[in-house]
């Protein structure tokens, strides 16, 4: 698999916190990447360097390099709606904006200057079929988005993410707030959308990683303490605290 | 401590083997002694005793998919019912020879052995102590000593193609002992068996303790 993301001695401090210290990482493109550690641990921080969210957290410092696709995404040079638009992210909480289904979708098309109605109709209509949720809302898309079931809304969001054509869909707790059902739908989803997109996620939910991920990286007080392949992760970890904390001994 | 349940179906989960263990290994122990004897009411018994054996199987099964389902294990917590699972049908396995012995015993009712067993009884001593072996490397995680009790069953194998080939050679030398002798050697490789399912259980230990599947056979 290729790289697609390269993480080298990134440090990321809030104010005098040192919250993420010397990680190095490689994420494979095409694949989905899962973040899991206690609480605090860092997994949360380093997935918003991606896009970088923390940007608008003041006080947040950082050195090391993020590079996508070799670029290194701090440099001067890199415009952030840019970055932003190629690494689309989903929430815990579904947040839909206050608008008709299609307008939630062609929001951002809209906004990276595509007005044509029939393209747009085309990207929302592609993007809904992506996200899975096309057959269930296709007959009443003027409806308002806070029309739909939780689970629904979250396809939503991830729909809306896909609208701008992302390399990368970052994925923080996205289905924590979820019912079982839909939880599962999300799950399945990914699934499906890691043959197009490369999926990084943040997850409390260790049999999530299992069940979705390809690879899984365990954080503990801002270190990465082990990353390889999940199967592997989850039977026979190479480090003792890892097994300590997918066993439930500490956490 | 969030474990607590968990530890506490686990730590059940071990009793448990350790008692069908050494259940076993008395299984085997008796039906050697009830065959040395001719004894057919000993025979009976252990051939009775065998539900619960099988009791215990069900027992320990029902405690590891109970703790699946509710517990949800991974890594070496997966592994330890994983093995506990495999190591039961193994017990449960040898407690069928231990009573197939007890069977021939039934058959030979009202006969004299045509020789004095020798071999036979040093067989079943060195299997006892395997079984003996294999459940402590369990119970103590101890890799090395399943790797030493797997090599004695290099030993079994020896004494039974000795068996035999004595009872063999009798057979030809005696036409009248061939039914006596052919189940005698079907004692020998019923014990034969149990020191592979020993030997199993052993493979077992290293897959519990390592993550990695070993083959001691």
């Amino acid at each position: 698999m290729n790289t697609l993301i390269d993480i080298k001695n990134l440090n990321l401090y809030y104010g005098t916190y040192h919250a993420l210290k010397d990680v190095s990482l490689t994420i494979p493109e095409k694949a989905v990447t899962a973040f899991i550690g206690p609480s605090g641990c860092g997994k949360s921080t380093l997935l918003r360097t991606l896009n970088r969210m923390n940007d608008m957290i003041a006080g947040t410092k950082i050195d090391g390099r993020v590079e996508i696709t070799g670029t290194d995404i701090y440099s001067n040079e890199v415009d952030v709606e840019t970055l932003r638009k190629k690494v689309g992210m989903v929430f815990q909480q579904p947040n839909p904006f206050p608008k008709s289904i299609y307008d939630n979708i062609a929001y951002g098309p809209r906004l990276h200057g595509i007005r044509n109605k029939q393209k747009l109709d085309e990207i929302v209509e592609q993007s809904l079929r992506q996200a899975v949720l096309w057959e269930e809302v296709k007959d009443f898309l003027k409806r308002s988005a806070f029309s739909l079931s939780g689970g629904q809304q979250q396809r939503l969001c991830i729909a809306r993410a896909l609208a701008v054509n992302p390399d990368i869909l970052l994925m923080d707790e996205a289905t924590s707030a979820l019912d079982p059902i839909s939880t599962l739908k999300i799950e399945e989803l990914v699934q499906e959308l890691k043959d197009r997109y490369t999926i990084v996620m943040v997850t409390h939910n260790m049999h999530q990683a299992a069940r979705v991920s390809d690879q899984t990286v365990f954080f503990l007080n801002g270190e990465v303490v082990e990353f390889s392949e999940t199967e592997q992760l989850f039977s026979n970890p190479t480090d003792q605290r890892t097994e300590d904390y997918i066993t439930g001994r500490f956490g | 401590m969030p474990r607590k349940e968990f530890d506490a179906g686990l730590g059940e989960l071990t009793k448990l083997l350790e008692g069908m263990g050494n259940a076993t290994e008395q299984m085997l122990k008796e039906s050697i002694d009830a065959l040395l004897q001719i004894d057919v009411n000993k025979a009976r018994e252990l051939i009775q005793r065998d539900a619960e054996i099988n009791n215990m199987e069900e027992r320990i099964l029902d405690v590891g998919s109970k703790l699946i389902l509710t517990q949800q294990p991974v890594a070496k917590d997966l592994r330890r019912i994983l093995v506990a699972f495999k190591i039961s049908s193994d017990l449960e396995r040898m407690a069928d020879l231990a009573v197939d012995v007890a069977k021939v015993v039934l058959r030979l009712e009202g006969q004299k052995l045509v020789k004095p067993l020798i071999d036979i009884p040093r067989m079943g001593e060195t299997v006892q102590q395997m079984i003996f072996e294999s459940i402590r490397s369990y119970l103590e995680e101890n890799v090395d000593l399943a790797y030493k009790m797997s090599k004695d069953d290099d030993i079994v194998d020896q004494l039974y193609s000795q068996i035999v080939r004595e009872l063999f050679t009798l057979m030809v030398e005696d036409p009248k002992t061939v039914s006596q002798a052919m189940l005698l050697t079907f004692v020998g490789r019923y014990i034969e068996r149990i020191a592979d399912h020993a030997t199993n259980i052993g493979e077992s230990v290293v897959f519990l303790v390592t993550g990695k599947r070993p083959e001691l056979n």
